[in-house]
Order: C-alpha cells, then sequence, then structure tokens
C-alpha cells in the first residue's frame, strides 16, 4: 500500500513537471520562431504594411511579387550564382585537403606526428584577426584582390584545423584490419585513402560538407574584404549592402530576398539535422 | 639500449623513412597552408604593428607607438573595449543559464523533444547578415513589433533599441540570446551521457528534484560549462556581422565592438599597422581571460 502510494504520488509530479516543461518549451519555440515568420510575413506585405503601425500579422494579399522584384532591382540572381560559384569550390578544396591531411594524422607513422597534430590544435587558439591583415596584404601584392581566389585557394590547403580534428577522429574509429587487409592485397596508402577510408568516412564528410556550405553561404568579411566589383559581390554581401543602393530601406524587398538567403541552409539543416548535432557534439562547436 | 635501437632502427629504417615520406606527403597540404596562412602571417602582422601602414607607400617602423597610442591617445580603443566587455559580461553568463535551462528541460524525456531541439537550433543556421537585418526591422521603436508586443502585453513603453546609446547593447543581447542553440544541442548531448542510476541512487536516499539538479547534473555538467564559457567568451569577442549590418557601430559608437573597430581601422582607414596591434591586443585579451577562467576551474568544475 505505502509503495503504491508513492508511486502515484511520483507519476503526479512528473506530469506536473512535464506540463510546466511543456508550457515553458513552446513558449519559447515561439520565441525562437516568431522572428521568421515576422520575416516571412513582411516579405509579403507592400512597404505600406510594412510601415503600418500597430503591425498587421498578415498581409491583405500576399505580395508574390516582392520576390521578384527583390531578385531584379539589384542584381541578386547574379550574386547567388556568385555565391554558389564561391561555395562549390570551397566544398571542394575543404572535403578533399582536409579529408588527405586527416588520413596523414590517423593512419601513417612519423616521428613527428603527434606534435604536429599538437600544432594543428593550437592554430584553432589563434583568433583570424591576428592573421587577416597580412594575408589580406599578400593576396593584394599579386593581385588577387576583386577575384575570388582569396576566398576560395586557402580551401586547399587543409580546410581549417576544425575539419582536420573532426574528420581524424572519425578516421580513427575505422576498424584498423581493413587497412591492413587491403595492404596485404598491395594497396597504397592513397589505395586505402581512397578506396577504404573515404567510402566509409561519407557521414563525417556530409558534417564537413553541410559547415563549410552554411558557413561559406553566410560569410560577410571575406567577401567584404577581397570584392570591389558589384557583379562580383555575394549574395550575404550583396544583402548587407542592400540599404546603402536602395536610399531609404524596402524592407518589404529587403525581407524576401533575406528569405531566398535563408533556404538554402534551412533546407541543408532540416534534412541533414543529424549531420549537423554530431558535428557539434563532437568539435563542440557552436555553429 | 642504444646498440639495439640503433638495430632496430636499421631493420625498419626503408620501411618507416618510407612511410614517413608518405605521412609528409599526406600532409603537405596543411603545412603549406600552416607556412602561408599562420605562421609567416604571426611573424609579418607582428612587425606590422610596429609600423606605420597605409598600404600604398611602404611600411615605416615606429617601435611600439601604435600600441602606446592605443593606450594613452585612442579614447574610441577604450571605448570599444568597454563596449565589448559589457556585451561580453552579460551575454555569455545569461546563453548559458538559459541554454543550460532549456536543455535540462528538453531532456525530461518528454515526446517531441526532436521538434524543439530542431526550432532552437534553427536560428544557428542562419547568418549573421540576414539575423542582423531581421532583428533591426523587429527593433525599429517606429514601427518595430517588438515595442508593439511590450505594450499590448505588458503596458511596458519599449525603448529605442538600436536608435538608442543606452539600449543597443542590450539589443545585441536579446538577439544573442535568440542564437543559443548551439549550446543547447551541446548540453543535452552531455546530459544524455549521464548514467541513469546515479538519479535513482540519489532517489533512494530521498533527493528531490533541486538536489538532484544541485547535487548530480551540475558537477557532471561542469566540463561542458566551462568549455561553453571560454568558446563563448572567444565568440563575444570577435562579434562583427550583426553590428555592421545592424548598427555600423551607432548610434554615436555605442555599439562600437572591439572587432568592428578594428575592422574599420584596417580597411576603412587603411591604418594596418594600428589595425595590426589591435589584433594582437585582442589576443592577448582573450588569452588572459581564457587563462583566468581555467585558473578558477579547479574551485567549480568537476572532473571525473
Amino acid at each position: 500500500m505505502e509503495t503504491v502510494s508513492f508511486w502515484n504520488r511520483k507519476s503526479i509530479q512528473k506530469t506536473a513537471g512535464d506540463i510546466i516543461a511543456y508550457v515553458i518549451l513552446s513558449m519559447g519555440c515561439i520565441i525562437v520562431l516568431f522572428p521568421l515568420f515576422w520575416q516571412i510575413s513582411n516579405s509579403l506585405k507592400t512597404l505600406d504594411e510594412v510601415y503600418a503601425f500597430p503591425p498587421k500579422w498578415l498581409p491583405n494579399k500576399p505580395m508574390w511579387n516582392n520576390y521578384k522584384e527583390g531578385l531584379t532591382f539589384m542584381p541578386f540572381s547574379r550574386f547567388f550564382l556568385n555565391s554558389t560559384i564561391i561555395v562549390a569550390s570551397v566544398l571542394l578544396g575543404n572535403l578533399l585537403s582536409a579529408s588527405f591531411v586527416a588520413y596523414g594524422f590517423a593512419r601513417i607513422r612519423a616521428r613527428f606526428r603527434e606534435p604536429l597534430f599538437l600544432l594543428v590544435l593550437s592554430t584553432m587558439m589563434l583568433p583570424y584577426q591576428v592573421t587577416m591583415i597580412p594575408i589580406y596584404i599578400l593576396f593584394r601584392k599579386i593581385g588577387w584582390i576583386d577575384t575570388y581566389k582569396p576566398l576560395i585557394v586557402p580551401s586547399f590547403f587543409g580546410g581549417g584545423a576544425f575539419f582536420i580534428f573532426l574528420l581524424r577522429q572519425f578516421f580513427l574509429t575505422i576498424p584498423r584490419e581493413l587497412d591492413d587487409a587491403a595492404k596485404i592485397d598491395g594497396c597504397s596508402f592513397l589505395g586505402i585513402y581512397w578506396r577504404i577510408i573515404l567510402p566509409l568516412a561519407k557521414p563525417a564528410m556530409a558534417t564537413v560538407a553541410i559547415f563549410t556550405i552554411t558557413w561559406t553561404w553566410n560569410d560577410l568579411l571575406g567577401p567584404l574584404i577581397y570584392l570591389d566589383s558589384f557583379e562580383k559581390y555575394t549574395a550575404a554581401l550583396g544583402l548587407a549592402n542592400f540599404t546603402a543602393q536602395y536610399g531609404a530601406t524596402p524592407w518589404h524587398l529587403l525581407m524576401a530576398v533575406s528569405t531566398i538567403f535563408m533556404l538554402p541552409c534551412l533546407i541543408i539543416y532540416f534534412l541533414a539535422q543529424n549531420y549537423f548535432i554530431q558535428g557539434i557534439v563532437i568539435t563542440g562547436l557552436k555553429g | 639500449m642504444k646498440f639495439l635501437s640503433g638495430n632496430r632502427h636499421r631493420g625498419l629504417s626503408k620501411v618507416l623513412r618510407n612511410e614517413e615520406l608518405v605521412f609528409y606527403l599526406f600532409i603537405s597540404p596543411w603545412i603549406l597552408g600552416f607556412i602561408l596562412f599562420t605562421a609567416y602571417p604571426i611573424f609579418s602582422s607582428f612587425y606590422l604593428s610596429l609600423c606605420n601602414y597605409d598600404i600604398i607607400n611602404p611600411p615605416k617602423f615606429i617601435g611600439f607607438r601604435n600600441y602606446i597610442k592605443m593606450f594613452v591617445d585612442d579614447p574610441l580603443f577604450w571605448h570599444s573595449l568597454k563596449v565589448t566587455f559589457y556585451y561580453s559580461g552579460v551575454s555569455v553568463p545569461l546563453g548559458i543559464i538559459v541554454a543550460l535551462f532549456l536543455a535540462l528541460l528538453l531532456n525530461r524525456n518528454i515526446r517531441g523533444m526532436r521538434w524543439f531541439r530542431t526550432a532552437y537550433y534553427t536560428p544557428a543556421v542562419i547568418s549573421g547578415v540576414a539575423v542582423g537585418l531581421l532583428w533591426a526591422q523587429i527593433f525599429n521603436p517606429n514601427f518595430g513589433v517588438l515595442n508593439y508586443l511590450l505594450w499590448e502585453l505588458f503596458r511596458i513603453q519599449g525603448p529605442g533599441w538600436t536608435f538608442s546609446e543606452e539600449w543597443v547593447i542590450p539589443a545585441f543581447i536579446i538577439m544573442s540570446l535568440w542564437r543559443v542553440g548551439g549550446g543547447i544541442v551541446i548540453y543535452l548531448a552531455g546530459l544524455q551521457g549521464i548514467p541513469t542510476e546515479l538519479y535513482e541512487a540519489a532517489e533512494v536516499d530521498g533527493a528531490t528534484g533541486w538536489i538532484k539538479i544541485i547535487k548530480i547534473t551540475l558537477p557532471l555538467m561542469s566540463p561542458i560549462i566551462l568549455f561553453n564559457l571560454i568558446t563563448g567568451i572567444i565568440s563575444s569577442f570577435q562579434v562583427f556581422t550583426e553590428a555592421y549590418v545592424m548598427t555600423a557601430g551607432g548610434p554615436h559608437n555605442a555599439s562600437l565592438f572591439y572587432n568592428l573597430y578594428l575592422f574599420l581601422n584596417a580597411f576603412r582607414w587603411f591604418k594596418m599597422g594600428y589595425a595590426a596591434s589591435l589584433a594582437w591586443i585582442l589576443f592577448l585579451i582573450i588569452l588572459t581571460l581564457t587563462l583566468l577562467v581555467f585558473r578558477t576551474a579547479p574551485k567549480w568544475v568537476h572532473y571525473e
């Protein structure tokens, strides 16, 4: 009798706690998602409706034309194409070079391997501001300003310590017997890397890919520093300079373009959520 | 011993040396990248920080004058430090508390946990540019929805937010809290790694919910909190994109974050030498804060 009532009380407590948790979490959810709803709503309003006070929750008539106008009154379709070109190139660079280097650190014996790997990790501690200015001057000297090369070429040189670290950790979990068997069959290190490790590392490569895509797509500072010509702008840079071009702020168009701009990252996130989560948990990074 | 190891070396040397060569071949992209984009720039940046350099004329060596100017004769340097410390000092601890709190709620094994997690992390995948534009509009004191809601729900007359010197940093802090999703994911992973037996044992001893959180959850989560504290401090000192898009440092420099000031020096005013010295001071600040936090760690971080 004692225990039954004890469990009852406990389960009531648990249910009450769950309800409170639900209420708080749902309120948090509304707060988190509201700005996104607001953006989409504003992207479909007329400019007068955006400025209306009290604010209108939804437009009288959704102005789908804002999306067309937003893309055409500044060459945003061009900017989106530019961003896509840069993202695709950086993606190739990061995936190839980070996995190549990570394979070396995970699988090949050499005397200074551990200290060198510590060096890789220690570069993560250095804030980018310290190296940013000399790198800019270097690219300027070799005439790369106003080209995409400063944004793309560095990704082919190791792809960044984060990704080397992430991939190495994953490669270490692949059973070594697979390498040994391949070695006995006469497979070279390059062959093992290409035919055994890479195909097995697809989940980790996917994590590297989606972080590369979102970071590169969203990057403002790089394009801001290196690109001068209007027609070479990335979408992020075009969006950041949108107001400067237009004079008064056309919030309705701005929100339409901004929604299109967010879309690729949101879609990738919803489709590949687990890879995001895995990446955050492995490296402890916050996104 | 020496003889033996020498012998062993001779026996394996050919294979090992070959393997070593392959190793360096594989990591060569990183080695080149390290030399070009890390090692050389470190030295160059330090040298530049001792120079006057406007990009057009060759650098002129001026010793430590940039650093002296910064500390004695540049009110904006001190001001941007103040702005950044204020933002960091509030947004980092608040962010940790909010993320931890939400993660604890999400960890209750309730239905729909995945959906909540998805929603909470969503802001983290959106670019700083889009986030800045979005919130600039919500905060707008004339037609923004935030002040409208504050009035309708609580009868509070909202402040000028990004148009007010006093409220612009609180606005940035609110925006940073909107993006705590990454922290939630990390804490949630940590919480799910805590063995349930610990809680069961505590329940047998009569521990209630709060006691369990304080005596079990928080100590076991403390290494993760430490990690988030450090990464949070580092990223709070590097705020750039949102400030560039939303306020460009205004009004009256009230949101002139350190990193924005550094950017303006380097790429708007082309004071490359001065900007390099600002970068080194930033590095020293981050390093000092990190070491200070680590110094306090033995007092509150629980290692198994």
